[in-house]
């Protein structure tokens, strides 16, 4: 969906030409053409074979491996373990050979099983029975046995199998209804129509008899876009041509509804139809944290690469006098002297690359993915976030970015259905100046309200009354609504008017409350019969107008037309349209009063739409329709041509008035939207609606405040002057404002500060971004970026889809590449969900397709605030740690073994032995940092959503930056010193226990390991905030688990090994004091830089969440006890400033708890 | 209409799902479970690093480490140890002739030599002999894994095909296995030693005796070495097929007349295979326990006779001879004492550092909020 719709867009805005699409010609039933026609090559299409799965049976191995190792680690680890297996390394490949196959099996089964469930679906899908019309016969096959030109039978609630030219349909007038919810959502009914020509072939014998050909369009993957033209043979006659178009088109995926039975033709099959072509894997998204991440592993592996270096060189410095390389006590074999200096060098530098390439584990990989997956699920397991009233809960479509929505700077949103309710409801109209306003309570009577509006004569007269009339019809005509008919069926909408209750569906809500708002107004709209539409009238009269054209509304022209003929004859064109496009194109009627309410409706958030209308004679009519006929029969550019010929149609209108149709906010969305600003977010709206509705919703939801200053830079601004000087005047004026403070620390938060709110439209938006000809288009966008950083909140109106995505682009590439989040619900902000770092689908009205690309979807924009403020920052903190804390085990792990070498002659020999070697971030350290990483919960959550200022602690990827990893690197090596040097002095020269006995090398690395579990082990409790029984459990069960495998793997001679080093090693260690001595020792050296440091920082620079943290303990558990003084120094503390000369505080100064909290009463909802 | 539309939100969460697995992948939305687990809200006790908890902790974790620390530190000045280079560096006494002459040879000619030394007062016991050697790689990778732990734990087989990591060691030029195969079994330590205790001065030495047994680990001695079994009741029978390795004098099975002690089973060839962890290193050699000398040497004139065999002066190496007590503690090694008093008085040194950070920044705090 998210390629063909871009490219759709693409084709569309960016005026490109449209690329010729070959095209392909069918054979009805398989019946050759009669002869005299041009013959055409066969082609060969592929059979109705769905197949989504990945792998066959016989390729699964070969192709899930390569799949697999082409990711950049498991590749390295490969090596790795190939380099292990080669030459003559330290370790047994099987220390690293374990985990990676560990980590491919368990991959390789999860990939497999869902690829078994793929297989399963497909056959399902391929083997379910369809029914053929085979000479006049019904047959029934597999659905995999389909070709392209078989006629298919498809009963009611049955899925098509394939996509189908919609030849006849067991309703009389050729239509059928069709529900697309699984292609794009929409559960709405839609209405397709049978080829006109063949429409009348009822039976299986009668269409066993057609004679036809369809020649269409090469399949694309636009679901909206179909071109074709279908030829129909009689005998006597020429053969008929008639256009097919979308309308014609039945795609697979969707479901017959309402109709007993269709015949279709079968033009696209397998893995052509349109649904196959729309299903593609997203783009891979990749968070900031995965970035640092990987930026870290470089860090590592030039550490790793300059350790080998290091120690090849000293090691062939020390070995340059023969009795260190070969002492009379260890000769070498004859093989090994007579080997290449250069080749042993080579393969030293791979053994100790070998040796220490833990320092870039595999079960990180592993250990991030399983986080992210299950961490995910708090997410949409969250009560908070459940919509009761639609039932949906929030979706997690990728969790690669969990940690992303911690991180996020701006957030560009939707208005319509995303900050707004998209529930719509209709307000009011005016006919040529006067107001109606339909009133429950005076059900079907019009009530002209005078106030606000000049009326121009207060007593209707009859030229008036006409035109209301026409004006109540024209509503009720001008519309793509349907009549639901039957009750089960499901609808978007259930008329609130219970007493004539008529359940319209329709693509566009706006649509549905314009029809309902008539049915209150006394026009009711009945129904569409045979292209006739009734309308029961406010004398309960059945008006019948036959519907000729319809010039379908789209997203450029903003506006749609029909034409109908009334029962008199006449023959009316009436279009429906945003005002910016119908005033233009309106020649008479009351235009200044119109336009006057109109502005004054949008001013109140309102949506407006203008009506007009105009008269057609026939010979005009004859006009038209051939204008129209031409330009759907043509197979290429025929949206163009569309286009071409309604802008021709559509003009010379008279104006009748305007409706205004009320959008009311979604609940909490002002609440949300000052939290996420007070959280440091930019805000920003982007919308197709226009200026002033959009901005008095943005003043609705308190993106604006009454002391926002609003700077304008619309097209109306820009005829004045020209783009280049407003702009400058505009950054002038921002940055007098801001002055020399620094604008990223107090936008949108301080009261104090001026702030500004920019509005920009569509068209000044593609000035901006249009490369000039000289070629410095990049001034005005570092101008226009220059402004909007500097301004607290930016509305965008008049959009269209792809500008959300430009702009979205060019904040996210601008200077700071700062991550933004795009939320929207609608088809029109997939492109821009899927631009952003992060893309929020909204489980709206509109259809699932947004929430269907997003990368997380939730019920409602207020959801978002538990979703950023909470989650995200969980999720940051926790991967961030995660990664931090696997970077610095891995250093007190390996840094070692590096020292090590110095006293081993550099002869690569390993500390520990295999098996902890291999068990250290398999077993011994892993569970513990998993669970951290899913369970810490450093702040309460109640207190994150309370204070959103504590989102401003985590932003810029603070966690990840350069000082802190090189703090929790710096900290590695020094424990790794510490465990190093201090068994070292414990072992010199001397024995440690009381029998006098000596411990060898193994008992040495086991002394370092000991201390280094625990360490590890215990830094991880130290850091984690929110012990529940299960951190209890792991942290003191691994370190449990660590002691009995230690017991059991040196108490027993273990008869596959062919070494015994460890036997005993452990056991012997326990039994003696200075061993238990050093290894608290040990620990506690160890430990004690990181305790200094937490407790220092957080007396000295506290950040504000560990100013949150502080008073919580005071409140919640220890009030009455003897601590009480303690306890209360704190809050005192707590309460006062920092030092002044504390730097670092400032900022925190203004968001610690004290100040924030009379600020988060303003969050009740007014 | 709610339970309807409830419905069809649960039916709509999962778009296709009846038609393709395709958007399977969506996990579906439903009603989530109402348990603490998945609302995140387990009871948990949230502990907090603070100022007021960690200043106790560093007193109290300070106090204890100086206490140990001094505990530690007289345990290990109460032990003694004498020790002596007997190298042969020149003009070092009469072990420089052996040095000197087993220069450049090997297998070196046996030597002998003495070292004198006298106590003034009683060398309190229980007293350990350990010979230590420095510049010596045992934990060199290439030497540490030439050896094949089968083939000492008595397996047949292994006896007759001793592993590859022997090589060079593995088979003699003949072709026979060498038992025990691999470096470390040939460089075994083969220098001897016995002592003499003269009572008084001119009067005649006695030899004190030294207790071989109970030197290597009880395991070692019991369950990881073995000898092959033995055929005829003969252990040399047992080794026949085999070749020693090349720097021995005598086969393994002569290593000792005690049928309990040799073989594999040597006390000294268990306590030489377990290699060490650093270039310099002890290993132990006897244990003084027997008749007069269980409480200690007696003060007076000693000599230990050398058998001076081992090569060290070609790796630059140095040979050590240690009398040492032990305490619970082991032997002489100030290093944890220290350590632990350092450690100590670290913690109450930063213990105090952090009060008065604490206590000034309360105060300013105090007065900012004055202000």
């Amino acid at each position: 969906m998210d390629c063909s719709l871009v490219r759709t867009l693409v084709h569309r805005y960016c005026a490109g030409e449209e690329n010729w699409v070959d095209s392909r010609t069918i054979y009805v039933g398989h019946r050759e053409p009669p002869p005299g026609t041009e013959a055409y090559i066969p082609q060969r299409y592929p059979d109705n074979r769905i197949v989504s799965s990945k792998y066959t049976f016989w390729n699964f191995v070969p192709k899930n491996l390569f799949e697999q190792f082409r990711r950049i680690a498991n590749f390295y680890f490969l090596i790795i373990f190939l380099v292990q297996l080669i030459i003559d390394t330290p370790t047994s490949p099987v220390t690293s050979g374990l985990p990676l196959f560990f980590v491919i099996t368990v991959t390789a089964i999860k990939q497999g099983y869902e690829d078994w469930l793929r297989h399963k679906a497909d056959n399902a899908m391929n083997q379910c029975p369809v029914h053929f019309i085979q000479h006049g016969k019904l047959v029934r096959k597999q659905s995999r046995k389909l070709r392209v030109g078989d006629i298919v039978m498809v009963k009611e609630n049955e899925t098509f199998p394939c996509d189908l030219i919609f030849l006849s349909s067991s309703r009389e007038d050729g239509t059928c209804h069709v529900t697309t919810a699984s292609l794009d959502g929409e559960s709405s009914h839609k209405t397709h129509y049978a080829v006109q020509d063949t429409k009348g072939f009822h039976t299986e014998e009668d269409i066993g008899q057609l004679h036809a050909t369809i020649e269409c369009e090469q399949p694309q993957p636009d679901l909206y876009k179909f071109a074709g033209r279908i030829n129909v043979y009689s005998d006597l006659n020429d053969p008929m041509v008639r256009p097919l178009g979308s309308e014609n088109l039945l795609l697979r995926g969707a479901t017959l509804k309402n109709t007993e039975k269709i015949f279709g033709v079968a033009i696209y099959t397998g893995m052509e139809t349109k649904m196959a072509l729309n299903y593609q894997s997203k783009s891979q998204k990749r968070s900031a944290v995965e970035k640092s991440m990987n930026v870290f592993l470089i860090v590592y592996l030039c550490i790793l690469i300059s350790k080998a270096l290091i120690n090849t060189v000293l090691k062939y410095v020390w070995q340059s006098e023969t009795f260190r390389d070969e002492p009379w006590y260890n000769q070498k074999t004859e093989s090994e002297r007579q080997r290449n200096l250069f080749l042993r060098a080579f393969t030293d530098f791979l053994a100790f690359m070998v040796l220490f390439n833990y320092i870039i584990p595999v079960s990180m990989y592993v250990t991030v993915e399983m986080q992210k997956f299950l961490g995910s699920y708090f997410i949409t397991w969250d009560e908070d976030m459940f919509d009761e009233d639609t039932g949906e809960g929030p979706l997690v479509n990728t969790s690669d970015l969990n940690e992303e929505l911690g991180q996020v700077e701006y957030v560009f949103t939707d208005k319509t259905g995303t900050l707004t309710e998209n529930n719509m409801e209709f307000k009011e109209c005016c006919i040529g100046g006067h107001v109606y306003v339909p009133h429950a309570v005076c059900n079907g009577q019009v009530l002209p309200d005078a106030t606000g509006i000049d009326m121009i004569d207060s007593s209707p007269g009859v030229s008036s009354r006409e035109s209301e009339e026409l004006f109540f019809r024209a509503l009720c005509l001008c519309h793509t609504v349907q009549v639901k008919d039957d009750d089960n069926v499901d609808g978007p909408r259930v008329s609130l008017d219970s007493g004539k209750s008529c359940v319209y569906i329709s693509s566009s809500p706006d649509e549905v409350a314009l029809v309902e708002g008539m049915q209150r107004l006394g026009f009711t709209y009945l129904r569409l019969k045979d292209s006739y539409m009734e309308i029961l009238n406010r004398d309960n009269d059945i008006e019948r107008f036959e519907l000729l054209e319809i010039l379908s509304f789209d997203s450029v022209r903003r506006r749609m037309s029909v034409i109908v003929k009334s029962a008199a004859g006449e023959i009316y064109l009436f279009c429906k349209g945003a005002d910016s496009s119908v005033f233009p194109r309106v020649i008479e009627g009351k235009v200044e009063q119109v336009r006057s309410r109109v502005e004054h409706n949008a001013v109140e958030g309102l949506r407006t739409l203008c009506i007009a209308y105009k008269r057609l004679i026939p010979e005009e009519y004859e006009g038209i329709c051939k204008l129209l006929q031409a330009a759907k029969v043509a197979l290429q550019d025929r949206e163009k041509k569309l286009a071409e010929a309604y802008e021709q149609i559509e003009k010379d209108l008279i104006l009748l008035g305007a409706t205004a149709v009320e959008d009311r906010l979604q609940e909490k969305a002002a609440d949300t939207i000052e939290a996420l600003q007070k959280a440091g977010i930019k805000v920003w709206v982007l919308t197709g609606d226009k200026m002033e509705t959009a901005a008095a919703t943005c003043y609705a939801c308190k993106l604006f405040r009454r002391s926002t200053q609003l700077l304008e830079l619309t097209t109306k601004k820009i005829e004045e002057q020209s783009l280049h000087d407003v702009l400058f005047e505009l950054s002038k004026t921002v940055l007098r404002g801001s002055g020399s403070l620094t604008r990223d620390t107090f936008s949108g938060l301080s009261a104090d500060l001026q702030d500004y709110g920019l509005i920009i439209d569509g068209a000044a938006l593609s000035l901006i971004m249009k490369p000039r000809e000289d070629g410095s288009s990049a001034n005005y966008r570092e101008l226009f970026l220059e402004v909007c950083r500097n301004c607290s909140a930016v509305l965008c109106c008049r959009m269209a889809p792809l500008q959300k995505a430009q702009i979205v682009k060019l904040i996210k590439l601008s200077k700071e590449h700062p991550i933004t989040l795009a939320i929207g619900d609608g088809a029109n902000d997939v492109s821009m969900i899927l631009e952003a770092h992060v893309g929020v689908g909204i489980i709206g009205k509109e259809g699932r397709q947004a929430a269907r690309n997003s990368d997380y979807a939730i019920p409602k924009f207020k959801h978002l605030k538990k979703m950023l403020l909470v989650h995200g920052h969980f999720y940051y903190i926790r991967i961030s740690e995660l990664v931090q804390y696997f970077f610095y085990k891995n250093v007190c792990f390996v840094l070692p073994q590096f020292l090590f070498q110095f006293f081993c002659g550099f002869s690569q020999q390993t500390l520990y032995d295999t098996a902890y070697l291999t068990l250290y971030n398999i077993s011994f350290t892993s569970l513990p940092i998993l669970l951290y990483s899913l369970m810490e919960q450093h702040v309460s959550m109640d207190a994150l959503r309370r204070d959103p200022a504590l989102y401003r602690d985590i932003a810029k990827n603070a966690l990840l930056r350069w000082r802190a990893f090189i703090y929790w690197t710096f900290l590695g090596v020094f424990d790794a010193l510490v465990f190093f040097f201090g068994a070292y002095f414990m072992f010199e020269n001397t024995t440690v226990t009381n029998n006098g006995q000596i411990f060898g090398n193994w008992t040495f690395g086991m002394l370092v390991f000991t201390a280094m579990v625990f360490t590890v082990t215990l830094k991880l409790a130290l850091d984690t905030h929110y012990w529940t029984w299960i951190n209890h459990f792991v942290i003191w069960g691994s370190l449990l688990f660590y002691v009995v495998f230690s017991l059991l793997w040196g108490g027993i001679i273990w008869p596959f090994l062919n070494y015994q080093r460890m036997y005993y090693v452990f056991i012997q260690m326990l039994s003696s004091g200075p061993a238990w001595l050093a290894v608290v020792l040990l620990v506690t050296v160890s430990l004690l830089p990181d305790v200094l440091k937490k407790v220092l920082c957080r007396q000295l620079w506290p950040t504000a969440t560990e100013r949150v943290q502080n008073p919580q303990p005071s409140d919640a558990w220890c009030g009455p006890r003897p601590q009480d003084v303690a306890f209360t120094f704190w809050k005192n503390e707590e309460d006062a400033a920092p030092p002044p000369s504390l730097g670092p505080a400032q900022d925190c100064h203004s968001c610690s708890p004290r100040h924030s909290f009379p600020g988060s009463s303003l969050e009740t909802p007014v | 209409a709610a339970p309807r539309l409830a419905q069809r939100g649960r039916g709509g969460g999962r778009p296709g799902a009846a038609a393709m697995t395709w958007s399977a992948t969506a996990r579906g939305a439903h009603q989530p479970d109402n348990t603490a687990f998945t609302q995140q809200r387990l009871p948990a006790w949230q502990p907090l690093l603070s100022a007021s908890i960690a200043l106790p902790l560093f007193f109290c974790a300070g106090l204890a480490f100086i206490g140990l620390g001094l505990g530690l530190y007289y345990s290990s000045n109460g032990i003694k140890e004498l020790e002596y280079d007997y190298t042969g560096d020149a003009g070092t006494g009469n072990c420089s002739l052996c040095a000197a002459a087993g220069q450049g040879r090997a297998p070196p000619p046996s030597c002998s030599c003495a070292w004198y030394f006298s106590l003034a007062e009683l060398f309190q016991g229980p007293v350990y002999l350990y010979y230590e050697l420095t510049n010596f790689y045992q934990n060199n990778r290439r030497y540490g894994v030439s050896r094949d732990d089968r083939q000492l734990s008595g397996v047949r087989f292994a006896l007759f095909h001793p592993a590859n990591e022997c090589a060079p060691y593995q088979r003699s030029a003949g072709g026979l296995p060498i038992a025990p195969c691999g470096a470390i079994a040939n460089s075994l330590f083969n220098d001897s030693f016995s002592l003499w205790h003269q009572r008084q001065p001119g009067g005649p030495y006695v030899e004190v005796p030294l207790d071989r047994t109970g030197i290597a680990w009880w395991t070692d001695y019991h369950v990881k070495f073995r000898n092959p079994p033995l055929v005829n009741g003969s252990l040399a029978l047992a080794f026949r097929g085999t070749v020693p390795p090349p720097n021995w004098h005598r086969p393994v099975y002569e290593l000792s007349r005690d049928p309990n002690n040799t073989g594999f089973i040597n006390q000294d060839f268990v306590v030489w295979m377990r290699t060490a962890a650093l270039p310099t290193f002890r290993k132990l050699y006897a244990r003084i326990r027997q008749g007069n000398y269980s409480a200690g040497l007696p003060r007076g004139a000693y000599r230990v006779n050398i058998t001076y065999n081992y090569p060290v002066r070609a790796f630059g190496g140095h040979k050590l001879l240690i009398f040492s007590s032990i305490s619970w503690m082991g032997g002489k090694n100030p290093f944890l004492g220290i350590a632990y008093l350092v450690v100590g008085s670290l913690c109450i040194l930063t213990g105090f550092v952090m009060l008065v950070v604490y206590i000034r920044y309360q105060d300013q705090d105090d007065d900012d909020d004055d202000d």
